[in-house]
């Protein structure tokens, strides 16, 4: 069969400097077929699904190379060719919809306009039918009330499910979806997800899925397409590439993937894939990789077969790096001692009057990690801001060992606040940007009356033990990846050695590798230094991975807890079994 | 419908709390007339005239009574539209002073009225040719333009288009004052631009900055791969969404024309209010001094009055946040 969307020797690059960004790229969709492309940020798959519509962000150069749909040159086009082309032969479908939408304007003449810049349907009368068919394809609500809402009057599913309408409007034989789930409850995820697919089929057109997301491509993408560098470094059939996978950086990537259905733990990698302008000269990945020999760094790989319709970039395909072989190690809490290291009893917290959680309790001991999972929206944040001292409109009782606390951080002692620290989930704003890295550690020290040659000391060595040096205490959070930052706010946690830490979703803003190596190093720390941990997430399968004991909340109410394992495996709430049922997961992809 | 009834409300609230803010000014006003040295019936009659007529003057205009009732009466007066009359042209402030109101608002109109479009235009333009020659040159002109104070932009102007290069526009402005400022458009030519000159650098790098920022959002991209063309792009998806913060540097800008237009009118001889009220402190004619203070007022209220609606009407989070 022909295919929709042939992709050949693409590159890109970096305006005026010559930097490649993407090189050498090579894809091709079948109508129908949805092929996923994996990758880091910064890998350069959204750059290569945007030059399908012939588009490049400012300070980006389509630098060679063509990009077909049908007998369409998408890179030779002129201006008002690629303008009747997108939207209509090649429509996008953006990660974030919040701010996709134009927030000026109805959602209807969002719709339409679409329509109209494309001279679908000929008249106006069949526009609105159009636009009413299209509501129902994604299952929207159809009616004049509803299509003449503003983005803002919408759910996050449902704007989401306004792109793809947009995206369908006219019929185009390949749509690019650029993490389209990003930022939805995992439900919400599941159906936008099953709309995608059920459309791609019924009406034969090919999807360019971009994502970081390995279980979700694994439940969605027929082909799987893996970039690494701005290169694809190795493409096959979804279910041969996830469970046999050929390059080693694929292999990582599977290993840091959380996964509840098996018992392996995650494994991070350390470095960075390299930007643009600091590429060797040989395979990208070969100063991350174990299996590296002189070979790979002469020169880039080219690309090679591995099977039937199978293709990498490795000379030494198929081996396993031995670090993605870790075996589960698990803890078990250190001997229980007679009170709670953290106790939560009958807490109801409120915004301006309105409850928003409901008489939760929970504890906590020394040496174990509670998941708390929820959805957005179901308190669970609110929860432990309380618990933090962050909140203080509750009731109830929150208690460190035997000490009583007060409701707001303010109103506790300074002891009290030493022994519970709080990380939070986005490492980008949570450093004060013009201190050093060493001054912000060194902060809870200070606080607690520790003389500044004994907290630069105690800094230093608290630094090495997230796995960063000493050194770093000299740097800025600018000069620093969202990785190390959130090493940094650990550290600046644990400096005090608190007998609680709050974990509140401090990985959601962090690329795969990156958060299995962050979870790595909470296990360990936990462990060494017999740490109450609350991990607040609404990763299910990341619990698998940290968690001894799971707290499902639901609308503010505790549905179930327990062990992780009896949770996981056999739920018994029916919330928490929609949730599991929800979740996409690899293993179970792979198996079908 | 319930917006509707949201958007009149929400200018029934702003317009009640704009009348309290000239209550507000209004006592802050008097008292700061009260607190003047001298005795406006000394100051009128002079050093030399004697005590009886000073004191006969002094029951005339009624400053023999308490502070409360002046005040009181004068309110009731400004109230009624009846704000008394002039110590020193002892004739009603309204056929005193109404027309020079009229000339400076006048001014003011003409002032925006050319400023606002050219601020718009200068501003989206160089937005979307961004660091391009235009938008470079533009740019560092406007920052010139706007370090200078209006004094020296009029005098380079008259320098320029009526004294020493060209001889094309008069220096002073000579309006007949009772044919209306409108008489002599000549003559409006370089007050007006330069008013304009003061405004346009600050409107339109506001204008530029906010158009930037709606230009690289996810939107205007989102727009550009639907296929819209270039033009609805600009005016559909990208102009409606900067105009919010222009609005108010707009509301601002007309504010400080209104201040703006006194040292203008010294400048070009023109008269208006800032004549006028120039010469009224300087012969304690505290009732017309109260009179124009609480127009520059006024001024000030309406225009944030408008712009704040502006905003709103074109924000539909905020339009319907308003139930």
């Amino acid at each position: 069969m022909d295919n929709a969307l042939t992709i050949t020797n693409l590159r890109i690059e970096v305006a005026g400097s010559g930097f490649d960004i993407i090189d050498d790229v090579n894809l091709r969709i079948a109508p129908g077929e949805v092929l996923g492309l994996v990758g880091e940020s910064g890998s350069g798959k959204t750059t290569v699904g945007l030059a399908v519509l012939g588009h490049a962000r400012r300070g980006v150069k389509l630098a060679g190379g063509d990009v077909m749909i049908g007998d369409a040159a998408m890179l030779a086009l002129g201006d008002v060719a690629l303008r009747q082309a997108r939207g209509r032969l090649v429509t996008y479908v953006p990660q974030d919809p919040s701010t996709a939408l134009n927030p000026a304007l109805r959602i209807q003449k969002q719709l339409i306009e679409v329509l109209e810049f494309h001279n679908f349907g000929g008249s106006d009368k069949a526009r609105q039918e159009r636009v009413v068919q299209v509501m129902s394809e994604v299952l929207l609500p159809s009616t004049p009330e509803f299509l003449r809402r503003y983005p803002h009057q919408l759910s996050g599913g449902q704007q989401q499910r306004v792109g793809l309408a947009m995206a369908f409007a006219c019929r185009p034989s390949v749509i690019v979806l650029d993490e389209p789930t990003t930022g939805l409850d995992v439900s919400t995820q599941a159906h936008v997800l099953a709309t995608v697919r059920d459309l791609c089929r019924a009406h034969k057109v090919a999807a360019l899925y971009v994502t970081h997301d390995l279980a979700v491509v694994a439940n969605l993408a027929d082909r799987v397409a893996v970039m690494y560098a701005g290169r694809i470094v190795e493409q096959g059939t979804a279910a041969e590439l996830f469970f046999n996978p050929s390059h080693p950086y694929t292999r990582h990537l599977i290993a840091a993937a959380p996964d509840m259905s098996t018992d392996r733990e995650m494994v991070g990698l350390r470095g960075r894939a390299p930007g643009p302008g600091r590429r060797p000269v040989g395979c990208s990945f070969a100063p991350r990789c174990e299996l590296a020999t002189a070979d790979c760094r002469a020169e880039f790989p080219a690309e090679r077969e591995a099977g039937p319709g199978r293709l990498v970039r490795c000379i030494r395909p198929f081996e396993i790096p031995q670090s993605t072989q870790h075996v589960a190690v698990h803890s078990s809490p250190i001997a229980a001692s007679a009170t709670h290291a953290l106790m939560v009893r009958d807490v109801c917290a409120s915004y301006t009057g309105h409850e928003v959680v409901h008489n939760v309790d929970l504890h906590v001991d020394r040496g174990e990690c509670l998941a708390l999972v929820g959805e957005s929206g179901s308190g669970k944040t609110t929860l432990s801001r309380s618990i933090g001292g962050l909140h203080r409109e509750w009731t109830g009782e929150i208690s460190l060992g035997s000490e009583r606390l007060a409701r707001s951080a303010r109103d506790r002692s300074t002891a009290q606040r030493l022994r519970i620290q709080y990380v939070f989930q986005n490492p980008y704003s949570s450093l004060q940007p013009r201190r050093t890295v060493g001054d912000s550690v060194a902060r809870p020290l200070i606080i607690g009356g520790v003389g500044k040659t004994e907290a630069n000391r105690k800094v230093g060595e608290m630094l090495e033990r997230v796995a960063l040096t000493a050194s770093y205490a000299n740097r800025f959070p600018d000069q620093l990846s969202g990785g190390e930052r959130q090493r940094v706010a650990i550290a600046r946690a644990l400096v005090s050695r608190p007998e609680v830490l709050v974990c509140d979703e401090v990985t959601s803003a962090l690329d795969v590798l990156v958060q299995a190596s962050i979870v790595e190093l909470l296990s360990e720390l936990r462990r060494d230094l017999g740490l109450a941990m609350l991990f607040v997430t609404h990763n299910l399968p990341l619990v698998a991975s940290i968690a001894d004991q799971v707290a499902v909340l639901a609308d503010g109410k505790l549905v179930e807890s327990g062990p992780t394992e009896k949770v996981l495996r056999h739920p018994e709430a029916e919330y928490t079994k929609r949730l599991i049922a929800d979740t996409p997961q690899i293993a179970a992809a792979v198996e079908t | 419908m319930s917006n509707n009834r949201g958007v009149i409300r929400f200018i029934a609230r702003r317009l009640a709390l704009g009348l309290f803010t000239l209550f507000v000014v209004s006592l802050v006003v008097f008292a700061a007339t009260q607190l003047l040295p001298s005795d406006p019936a000394q100051a009128i009659l002079g050093r030399d005239a004697n005590a009886v007529s000073v004191a006969a003057l002094r029951t005339k205009l009624g400053l023999n009574h308490t502070a409360f009732y002046q005040y009181t009466h004068w309110l009731k007066g400004m109230l009624s539209g009846n704000p008394g009359d002039s110590f020193n042209a002892q004739i009603p402030i309204l056929s005193y002073i109404s027309d020079r109101v009229v000339n400076s608002l006048f001014l003011l109109f003409l002032a925006s009225v050319v400023s606002i479009p050219m601020s718009l235009w200068f501003g989206a333009y160089s937005a979307r040719k961004r660091d391009t020659l235009f938008d470079n040159v533009t740019s560092n002109t406007m920052l010139a333009l706007a370090s200078l104070p209006e004094f020296v932009v009029g005098i380079i102007l008259v320098l320029v288009f009526s004294l020493r290069v060209w001889h094309l526009l008069p220096a002073v402005s000579t309006i007949d004052i009772h044919k209306g400022p409108w008489s002599d458009m000549k003559g409006m030519v370089l007050p007006t631009a330069t008013l304009v000159i003061g405004a346009v650098p600050y409107i339109s790098r506001v204008v530029r900055a906010s158009m930037i920022e709606v230009l690289e959002s996810d939107y205007v991209e989102m727009a550009r791969l639907k296929g819209a063309p270039e033009k609805v792009v600009l005016w559909r998806h990208a102009l409606p969404n900067a105009l919010g913060p222009v609005f108010q540097v707009i509301a601002l800008n007309i504010a400080y024309f209104a201040a703006g237009v006194i040292v203008v009118e010294a400048l070009f001889n023109y008269q208006g209010i800032g004549g006028a009220l120039r010469d009224s402190v300087r012969v304690r004619d505290i009732p017309v001094i109260q009179f124009l203070v609480m127009v520059l007022a006024a001024v000030y209220v309406v225009t944030n009055l408008a712009a704040d609606l502006a905003t709103v009407l074109v924000t539909p989070r905020l339009r319907t946040r308003m139930r």
